[in-house]
Order: C-alpha cells, then structure tokens, then sequence
C-alpha cells in the first residue's frame, strides 16, 4: 500500500514539473518581460540594468529552479495587468472559484447519482425515460447558454435573482464567504445550477450504463438463483459494485468543474480565478496565466491521487498481490 | 455444384443493409429519423449557404443601418423581409445564424476528424507495437486526460495567440482553433482503439496471419483497423457534439474564431449585450440553432451506440 | 405423480421471440425425478438444456417465455406462482450453480458476507450463529482453514476452490432440488472429477434431488442415476444412466455415444454421424498427382526427421518492472527435445499451462525461445533472422487453432481468408486461378464452392474450423500444427472434424503435430504421444505403448483422470482390430 502511495506521489511530481516547465518557458521566454514592466521611456541601459536585477540572465536551469521555489510558496511576481502581485490576486479570486465549484459539485453527486440509479433501475418507467431525455438536453446545452437562459428567466423576467457578482461577502481571514449572508447565497444559486447542470447529466449517464452493466453480470444472476430480494440485489450488490468505477471518472469530473468556472464566472461576471484567467487570456498576461495554470494543475493532482488512493481502498482485488501467492 | 456467382453488387450490399439490424432499428425510432434529418438539412444549408441564405451578411454594401434591430417577422414592425429580424447593424439574424452554423460546423468536423486520425493511428501502433512506446503513449494520454478539454483547447489557443502577432493570427486563427480542439480530444480515440487493438491482437486470425508470413504492418491495416473501428463511429459522433460546444463556448469568450467569421458561439456572445434591451432575437435565435444541431448529433450518437453494442441486442 | 415425486416437468414449451420470428428454445419436455436421485440434461449446444434449468428456478432470460407446461415441486405448481412467490422458493427450495465461479460471486464481498446474508435470509439465524454455520458449511464442502477461509475475498480462491464455495452458497439454505449448469465446465480436468464427487456426496448424504446439465458424456456417465437427452429443443430419450448409455434407442442417442472418443479402445475412423444435419462428409477422392494440392510437392524427403526441436526453453515476464529483481517470469517451456518424423501424427497432451501450445508457437515462429535450436527439414529455423529467409518455411507449415470464432477475420469473405496465403506466397498466376483454386479447397473440406463469398459469421463453429483448415492447406504444406482443434466443437461436430484431418492426412502424407488436453483424442489420432507438464517434457512414447504402460508418474496421473465412460455403447463404432485378443 504504502509502495503504492509512493509511486503516485512520483508520478504526480512528475506531472508538476512537466506544468511548471510549460509555465515557466511561458513566463520567460513570450515576449518580453522587461517591456511588460516598465514605461516607454524607460532607457535601454535601466532596460539592461533591470534585466541583470532581476536575474533574467542566468543560465536557464538556475532560473527554473528559481521559478520552481517561488512557485511552490505562491509567489509568481506582478501582473501585467493589474500591477499587483499575482500572489494577492489570487489569494482574492480563489475562494469565489471554491465555492462555487464545491457547491456545484455537491449538487452534480447529489442529483447525478441517485437519478442514475433509478434510471437503471427502473428503466423502462416514464419518468425514467423522461429524465433520460432531459440529461440528452443537458448535455446539448453549452454551459453558456444554460448560463445566459437562467439570467434572462430569473434574472430579467422575474427578478428573483441577481444577475451578477457574488453578493455580500464576508472575510475571514484572508478567506472571503458568500455563504453567510442571502444575497450572497442567492448570488449563488444560478452559477452553482449553469455549473452543476452538464456535469449532473454527465454523472447521471455513466451511473446509469454502469449499473445496467453491473445488473447483466453473473454474480447478481447467482444472487437472486439464492432467493436474495430485488431490494438487497441492487443495493447492496449492485450498486456497490457500480460505485467502483464511477470514483474514477467522478473525480476527473470534479476536477473538470474548477476548469469550467471559466464559463460561467464570464457569464455571471462572478470574481473567481476564471474570470481572472480569461481576462489575462485576453490582455496577454503572462504572469497570470502561469500562476493559474500551476494552480490548476496542482488541484488536478492532487484530485486524481485522492481518486487513486479511493479506488484502492474500495477495490479488494487491488490491494491483494502477494496474498493470492500463499492464498491457494 | 459451383456457383456462377458475380462479385459482390451494390444491390447485394443494400440488400444487406436493408436487411440489418442497424436499419430496422434506425427506421423504428421516429425522433432518430428526424434527428438524421434535421443534421442533414444542416450540413446541406451550410454548404450551398450563399444560394440558401437570404442575404448576404458580409456584404457590407446590402446592408442598412436603417434595418438595425428589427424584431422577428410575426411580431410588431417585424418584416417579412428579415424573417428573424435583424441585429444592431442591420444585418439579417437569419442569414448569420446560416453562415454562423457553416463555420461552427467546419470547426466542429474538421477538428473531429484531426483527433480522430491523431487518436487512432496511435491508438493502433500502441497496441499493435506495444513495449516502451505504447507505455509512453499511455502515460502521456493519462496525464492530459486528467486535464478537462476545454483547458488544454484554451491553452494551446492562447499560446498561439501569444506567439502570433495579431494580423496573422485572425488569418489562421481557424486553423488553430481546430488544432486546439483536435489536440484535446485525441485520448477517447486512441484509448479505445489501442483496447480493441490488444483485443485483437490476441486472437487467432491475426496469429494465422503471422504464420502465413504476412508482414506486421499488412496484419495491422488489413486485419486489424476494420476491426477496431465500430466504436470510433460512436466516439466520434459524441465528439462531433463536444466540439461544436466547445468551440462556441471559446468564440463565447471571445478566444475562439476571430469576428470576420463568426460562428455561432460568436453571434450568441454579440447578441447577450442585447439582450437587457429586450432585443432578445438576437442571441436567443442563434442560441436555439446552436442547441438543435448538438441535440441532433447528441440524439444519432446515442442511437448508434445502442444499436452497435452487440450486448444490448 | 406420487408423494415422493421431487420434481415433476410436464410438456414444457419455452419459445423466446425475436423481430423476425420467434425461436422455439424447448418443444414439449416432461421430465420427473425423486428426492435423493440425480438427473443428467445432456445435450450439445442449442438444445435447450440451459433454458429448461433457468426456467426451472424462474429466472429465464428476457424475452424467453413459458407458452405451454407446469411444472411441479414437492406436488406444488410454481411455474405460474407471482415474482414474489418463485423469488422466496429460490435458495430455500431449490438451490443453483452456475458454470464460471470466478463471475459468480460478487468480488467485492467477503465469502462471509455472502454466506451470512443467504443463510440470515433464509434461516434467520443470529449474527454469530450465522458465522458458524458459514465455516461449518466451508468445511463440509471441503475447504481447509474454513475459519480463516471464510474471511476472505473470491480472488484469493483458486478456480476448484471457488466452485466449492460456490456449492456452498447452493446448499446452505438446505434446499431440496439442486440445478447444476454445466457446473465442471470451467474446470481444470483433475479438479472436475473432484467437485463431481463431492457434489453427488453432498446429494445422497442429504437425499437431495439434483439435475445436471452438461454436454459432457464423461460427467454423465461418472455421477448420474437418470439421463435425458435432449436435441434442438426436444426430448429425444430419457431413462436410467445405464440403459441409456449402453443400449439407446433413438438414433441421435445412437450417434452422439459413438462420437465419444473412448480411452480404452482405438478406432480406425469415427463413424459417420447421420442425424445431425450439418455438412457433408468430405467424399471427393482426388487423384492427389494432378489436384492443386499435390502440385509441387517435389520436396526432398528430410534427411532425418522432419522437425527437431533441440532443448527448447521459453520464458515470459509475466510483471514487466523497472528493476530486474522485481519482474516476476514465468518458464513456460523447460529444455524440451523432440522429433518428429515425416509423415507421422504426433501428439502433444498436457493440461493447460503445462506449456503444449507455447511449443507450437514456437515452432511456428510467434515467440522466439530464449535458447534451444529448430530445424525443419534440416535447416536451423531458429538461425534465420530475416523474415524474407523464412518464408519458404512458412510455407511448409500451418496451423490450425482452437477457437472457431476467433481464427477467422470477421470482416473479410472467405474466399479472401484462404486465398490470403496463395496470393502471398505467389503460388498462382491470376486472380481467376486464386478463385478456382479456392473454391476447389472449399468443396474438398466438406463445404460448398459458394461458401466462398460468405462471411465468417454466417457459418458454425464446425464449418468455420473447415474454413481454417482449408486455409491451412492453401499453401500446401507439408507439415500441419492442430492446436486442440476440436476442443472448442460438439462431440458430434468434433468427430466429423477428426474424420476430415485423418482423411486428409492420410491422403496428402502429411505430418502433423496433434495439440489436446484430451486424452481419448490423441489416442484416436496419434501415432507418437508426448506428455507435458509444468513446461518439461515427461514422456514420449508410441500412442498405444504409452496407454497401456505409462512410465512417468505424471503420466498415469492423467491416465487415471480420464473418464472411465464405462458401460458406453459399442455399437456403430468402428474398432481397430485388437491384437492381444483371445
């Protein structure tokens, strides 16, 4: 188990290395650093005297290695943009982006899994087949326009939301809520739902076809030739066993929800980490860009390594190598 | 008694197709005959648009300021003339909605067909080849798979856009919209034609083969390819729904096709400034375009996908 | 009907309907049997066995349906009872094992759990009472360390253990009917006969009535009181083991026992099987001087014999690692030696993993051994690096594979599968001649000349092992690898296939390497037999001198695990002379 742990934990720093690589060659070595920083007339000696401050001239790995160290404390420089170290930036806009993500993500599980369920279960019902016509809808509807839809009917026709910004928010520490206060919940619930709704779809479909293909296996054939009830046949055995599977891809869902708070931080003009990076997208704001892309990839490994570890736990046949040896 | 059998005919073939379970299953469901339909009736609009389409949006000249932002022709001071009604600067929401929906499609086909050639030339050579190289091919599969698409089609459009300056960009920013999009959906592709590769790798014709002397590249494209390619079809036509989303969502945000080509997406993004003004028609229109052609790939993609699974038969 | 009758099946009818018509899986089946009796459904496929067990326990497959018939437990009607009803007579009164043990139980539970959550169910007994039964139950089914057992997940049984855990579960609601389908199938040979006698232990002990189905005589004839045969849907025959097997009426019975290969007796030639309509007999004599298959086959006879297999070893990395010490391999072939001689039938017989068909390969040129020398008609096969040099060879020798449903490319015509290695090999001048030649081989296996524009899947498993072997013989070899060629086919189809590879090989002269793990088989076959175990070469003897004096104790092991198949019909059979009779 532990070797396991190990080796995940390899492969992930791998994969960071790879991402601060990537940022690092962005941050470098498009465009010019210099000219991003400072004014027109600025001379071409302070240009240079600059340039050996801040130690743009040293060998490539030296500067990798500085970027790394800086990178792994949060500290990316200034933006380009703003002026202002990306650090703070960031420390403003990611609690807008958590939120909101957790939310959502809490709300896809809630209502993605169960609705699988029953729609495997009770498959040829008509409610059945009226959610699974639903979730096809979902799945054709960009985010955007679920987005721009719920704005124009709650937002515009009937008032009853705000249409956007995320409310009154309170600080904690250098955490800001928006759960502690109404507007700042009623803020909430358009983004969560635009957010929440291809990915709910997307969960309900896989839980769905993997539970129809649990149900056709032999195991549960055997379970009800021993007389076993529907009740404890689907629940305890099938479900369990459809649950396996789906940790994996959900966790790649999740992961896949921080990355489209882009969308609907744009549409809802919410003041996330999104709609900061769409915005340094646009203004060709290299020290942003990296920094978020470094951010990302860190929420993404970590995700897929709780995922792996999850899956090892819950799946016996993985855990047991040399057991099956001496187990005859 | 020998047979004085012709080669195989065309009738033969249809016959048999006439005759499949495919087929029946395709003409019982009447929503899937119509969603075959209404992506026909698309991909036809779309490519004869300039004799289709009622005006001309980019032609500068036809248009009329004076135009500007009427509303649909069945409600007040809407006219027949702008059956949709027209945007800000007069042009016919009609007519951009098809020559919107020609550029979403291109991007959304060309982009399938890039991940698709991408994905399963490696997927085969990884499973058929095997050792380090499928090993690389997997761990690098892996690690841009725990990456959403619409990330990396971001990223790999923005770095372009960096590295471009911006006339040239705006003239192959198509092209580089389909390599983003291409680029960040290869994986489905090349994961499962590599399972099935293995699967088919192992079994006995393919052994035979080997026997007789046949060469391992004949083996791979003669045996193997057209046994592999059942779930490309069903894959690429998800994808197909996939891309069209997603390149919307970037022209949404603004980093997608540049504004000389606007696609849907791009209409959709134009059109929510008005849409506080109460001229809905402008985005809403395109935005239910948008919705039906996905719908329509989504409903043949999920069809063929139950009707090609030989365990749900 | 009397007080005794267990279970009693009369006119059973089960059609299942399909778009274009509706399949008749079982036609009029009556059936009875008593408590403490046990009743074989033999059948080969498509009869129907399996939809009568299913339906029997109500769990037939959609959309398989009951249209005619009743069918009684203890006196009790339960074939029309509601879901609910048959749901609570299942595991209480009739219990069911299936064939694969490794899909039957759920891999994410501990064996206790499931044992616990059957006998709870049924006997309602409390949590630690439950736990007892469970290793009480472990143990009289023969598992060692039950307490210890008991806790762990299926995979860490092997496949004879699983399926005693699997009997286990059947049993331990106590029921009165036990339905086995195909139940040692699954199974390694020497653990078959183990889980049969065990299973008819477990019977009589507790006077447990039992119905066995199976395609396998050998199981019939070890463990059960009362037959019936079944063919297409029908009953054909049924009566007491003993009858039916040494003495039966109906024509089908009559064919189907003399298609059993016997270990005892040697025949010249399995009989013609008359009532199974299937091809036909290959009965086009060919002069083989002016046929294309005897074309061109002016090789020089080898100098000595024809294939040498010189201190053969394989080995493979069954757990590829990064560091040497971590990898785990496993030597699948272990210095093996042999010879065959031109002309000869020499077989290799050897359960699975014992490392028979890793030779082929190897002698075939799909795995390269890690040492070890072969020479074909003299030259050194394994010396030859360029794939251009070996294609001559290849040409000389084919194979023919176990899986009928996997040795053909399903989406090409036939008649492109076996003219594949002519047009490679150059060995004819036009298309149109690759077509006659073809069609030629078509018909002379048994298959029409318009089977060539047909598709792989429109045939069954016998003719698509014709097809294989006529692309075998597409490039007129000299020398044939039959890897378990009939393993994978119906007794009956199985006998037709043998006839046509004696037939053939006595006409072309030609050698050929006979790979099963059935022993009745290499003896109707070989000339010379080769016994291999664990990857090492035990024996190697003449066909006859091995089976009457086995050296090798490995040897008589398996000798000893064939079925006896006593009290078989002799009849039809077509027996060798016996030279010690008196």
């Amino acid at each position: 188990m532990l070797a396991f742990i190990f080796k995940r934990l390899l492969q992930s720093v791998v994969v960071m290395m790879t991402v601060a690589l990537i940022a690092f060659a962005l941050f470098r070595y498009v465009g010019d650093p210099i000219n991003n920083m400072v004014g027109q007339d600025t001379t071409l000696e302070e240009r240079a005297e600059l340039k050996e401050r801040l130690g743009l001239n040293d060998p490539f790995m030296i500067q990798f290695y500085r970027f790394v160290r800086d990178a792994s404390v949060g500290e990316f420089g200034l933006s380009y943009q703003h002026r202002r170290p990306v650090k703070e930036l960031i420390a403003e806009r990611l609690p807008a982006t958590l939120e909101l993500a957790l939310v959502s993500a809490i709300l896809a599980l809630a209502i993605g899994i169960p609705m699988g369920v029953y729609t495997a279960l009770k498959r040829y019902g008509f409610l059945s087949r009226t959610f699974m016509t639903i979730s096809l809808v979902g799945v054709s509807l960009p985010t955007f326009l679920i987005g721009i839809l719920l704005i124009l009917f709650f937002g515009v026709i009937l008032r009853w939301l705000p249409t956007f910004g995320r409310g009154d928010v309170v600080e904690i520490g250098w955490w800001t809520s928006g759960f502690l206060t109404a507007s700042g919940l009623k803020s909430l619930i358009m983004p969560s739902i635009t957010l929440a709704l291809f990915q709910m779809t997307l969960i309900m479909r896989l839980v769905r076809a993997e539970m129809l293909e649990v149900l056709r296996a032999d195991f549960i054939k055997f379970a009800r030739a021993r007389g076993l009830p529907t009740r404890a046949v689907h629940f305890r055995h099938a479900l369990k066993n459809t649950l396996v599977p789906v940790i994996t891809i959900t966790g790649l869902q999740l992961g896949s929800i921080i990355a489209f708070a882009i969308i609907t931080e744009s549409v809802f003009q919410w003041p996330g980490m999104g709609l900061l990076f769409i915005q340094a997208i646009g203004e060709v704001d290299i020290p942003v860009m990296a920094a978020y892309l470094v951010l990302i990839a860190f929420f993404f490994v970590v995700i897929n390594m709780v995922v792996d570890i999850l899956y090892f736990v819950v799946d016996p046949r993985l855990r047991v190598d040399k057991a099956l040896v001496n187990g005859q | 008694m020998t047979e004085n059998k012709n080669p195989i005919t065309l009738f033969d073939y249809l016959g048999r197709v006439r005759d499949s379970d495919l087929w029946f299953s395709f003409t019982r469901s009447p929503v899937i005959v119509t969603s075959a339909c209404v992506t026909l009736i698309y991909l036809i609009v779309t490519i004869f648009a300039p004799i289709i389409a009622p005006h001309d949006p980019f032609d500068l000249a036809s248009i009329d300021l004076l135009d500007a932002s009427l509303p649909p022709f069945w409600m007040v001071s809407g006219e027949i003339r702008f059956i949709l009604g027209t945007d800000d600067q007069g042009r016919d929401v009609l007519s951009t909605i098809i020559y919107g929906s020609r550029i979403s499609l291109f991007v959304g086909f060309a982009s399938v067909i890039f991940s698709l050639v991408l994905g399963v030339s490696l997927g085969l050579i990884s499973g058929y080849v095997g050792g380090r190289l499928d090993a690389f091919i997997m761990r690098v599969a892996d690690v841009q798979l725990s990456f959403p698409a619409i990330l990396i089609a971001l990223l790999v459009d923005g770095l372009a856009r960096t590295l471009l300056p911006r006339e040239h960009h705006d003239e192959v920013a198509l092209y580089v919209l389909v390599f983003a999009i291409g680029i960040s959906g290869w994986v489905q592709y090349a994961r499962t034609v590599r399972g099935q590769t293995l699967v088919e790798k192992g079994k006995e014709y393919v052994q035979a083969a080997r026997i007789i002397g046949i060469r391992k590249w004949t083996i791979l494209l003669r045996h193997i390819l057209p046994n592999v390619t059942g779930p490309v079809l069903v894959i690429a036509t998800i994808h197909l729904a996939i891309a069209i989303i997603t390149e919307a969502t970037l022209s949404f945000l603004g980093v997608g096709v540049p504004p000389t080509t606007p696609s849907l997406g791009t209409l959709i993004r134009i059109g929510n400034d008005f849409l506080f003004s109460g001229e809905w028609w402008i985005t809403i229109f395109p935005g239910v375009a948008l919705v039906l052609l996905v719908l329509s790939v989504n409903l043949l993609g999920d069809w063929l996908r139950d009707a090609l699974n030989p365990k749900l038969r | 009907m009397t007080q005794l009758t267990l279970l009693q099946i009369n006119n059973l009818e089960i059609e299942f309907p399909s778009r274009k018509s509706v399949l008749r899986a079982v036609d009029d089946v009556s059936l009875s049997l008593e408590k403490g009796d046990i009743l074989g459904i033999v059948g080969e496929s498509g009869a129907g066995k399996s939809t009568v067990g299913n339906a029997l326990i109500g769990l037939l497959e959609p959309p398989g349906q009951m249209t005619k018939g009743e069918i009684f437990l203890d006196g009790n009607r339960i074939d029309n009872l509601p879901d609910s009803e048959k749901q609570k007579i299942r595991g209480k009164e009739i219990g069911m094992i299936f064939q694969d043990p490794l899909t039957s139980l759920n891999p994410l539970q501990t064996i206790e759990n499931q044992l616990v959550e059957t006998i709870n169910l049924h006997l309602g007994l409390g949590e630690n009472d439950a736990r007892q039964r469970a290793v009480e139950l472990l143990d009289q089914v023969g598992i060692p360390d039950s307490d210890v057992r008991v806790k762990q997940y299926p995979h860490q049984f092997s496949g004879g253990m699983r399926q005693r855990v699997v009997v286990a579960l059947a049993l331990c609601a106590e029921p009165n009917l036990i339905i086995a389908d195909e139940p040692t199938t699954a199974l390694d040979v020497s653990i078959q006969a183990q889980i049969l006698d065990l299973m008819r232990g477990l019977c009589k002990q507790k006077q447990v009535g039992m119905v066995i189905i199976t395609h396998d005589m050998g199981v019939i004839a070890d463990i059960t009181d009362r037959v019936a045969v079944m063919y297409r849907g029908r009953l054909v025959e049924h009566g007491a083991t003993e009858k039916i097997l040494g003495n039966p009426d109906h024509p089908y019975t009559q064919s189907l026992i003399s298609a059993v290969p016997r270990p005892d007796i040697k025949l010249i030639r399995f009989p013609q099987v008359t009532y199974i309509e299937d091809v036909a007999e290959k009965n086009t004599e060919i002069d083989i001087t002016k046929h294309w298959l005897g074309k061109a086959r002016d090789y020089e006879a080898a100098p000595g014999p024809l294939v040498e297999l010189k201190n053969i070893s394989m080995r493979f990395t069954t757990k590829p690692a990064f560091l040497r010490k971590n990898r785990i391999f496993l030597d699948a072939v272990n210095n093996v030696s042999l010879d065959i001689h031109e002309g000869e039938v020499f077989g290799l017989v050897g359960e699975s993993g014992s490392g028979k068909s890793t030779v082929a390969r190897i002698i075939c040129g799909l795995y390269t051994p890690i040492s070890g020398a072969i020479n074909f008609a003299g030259t050194e096969l394994t010396a030859l690096r360029k794939q251009s040099d070996l294609d001559p060879f290849r040409k000389q020798m084919q194979m023919i594979f176990q899986d009928p449903y996997s040795s053909l490319n399903p989406r090409m015509r036939v008649l492109d599968i076996v003219a594949e290695p002519i047009l490679f090999h150059h060995l004819a001048e036009t298309r149109r001649e690759v077509e006659i030649i073809v069609k030629d081989l078509l018909e002379h296996v048994g298959l029409g000349a318009q089977s060539a524009v047909r598709y792989p899947h429109e045939f069954s498993g016998g003719q698509r092992q014709r097809i294989s072997i006529a692309r075998a013989l597409a490039t007129r070899p000299r020398f044939l690898i039959c890897d378990e060629p009939t393993s994978a086919l119906d007794v009956s189809i199985q006998a037709q296939i043998l006839n046509l590879l004696k037939d053939l090989q006595e006409e072309l002269g030609l050698t050929m390497l006979f790979i099963s793990h059935d022993l009745p088989v290499i003896r109707q076959m070989c000339d010379r037999v080769g016994v291999m175990k664990d990857g090492f070469l035990c024996e190697m003897k003449e066909t006859e001198v091995l089976f009457e004096n086995p050296e090798h104790e490995y040897t008589q092991h398996l000798l000893n695990l064939m079925p006896r198949l006593k009290g078989l019909s002799l009849e039809g059979l077509d027996m060798q002379p016996q030279p010690n009779q008196s």
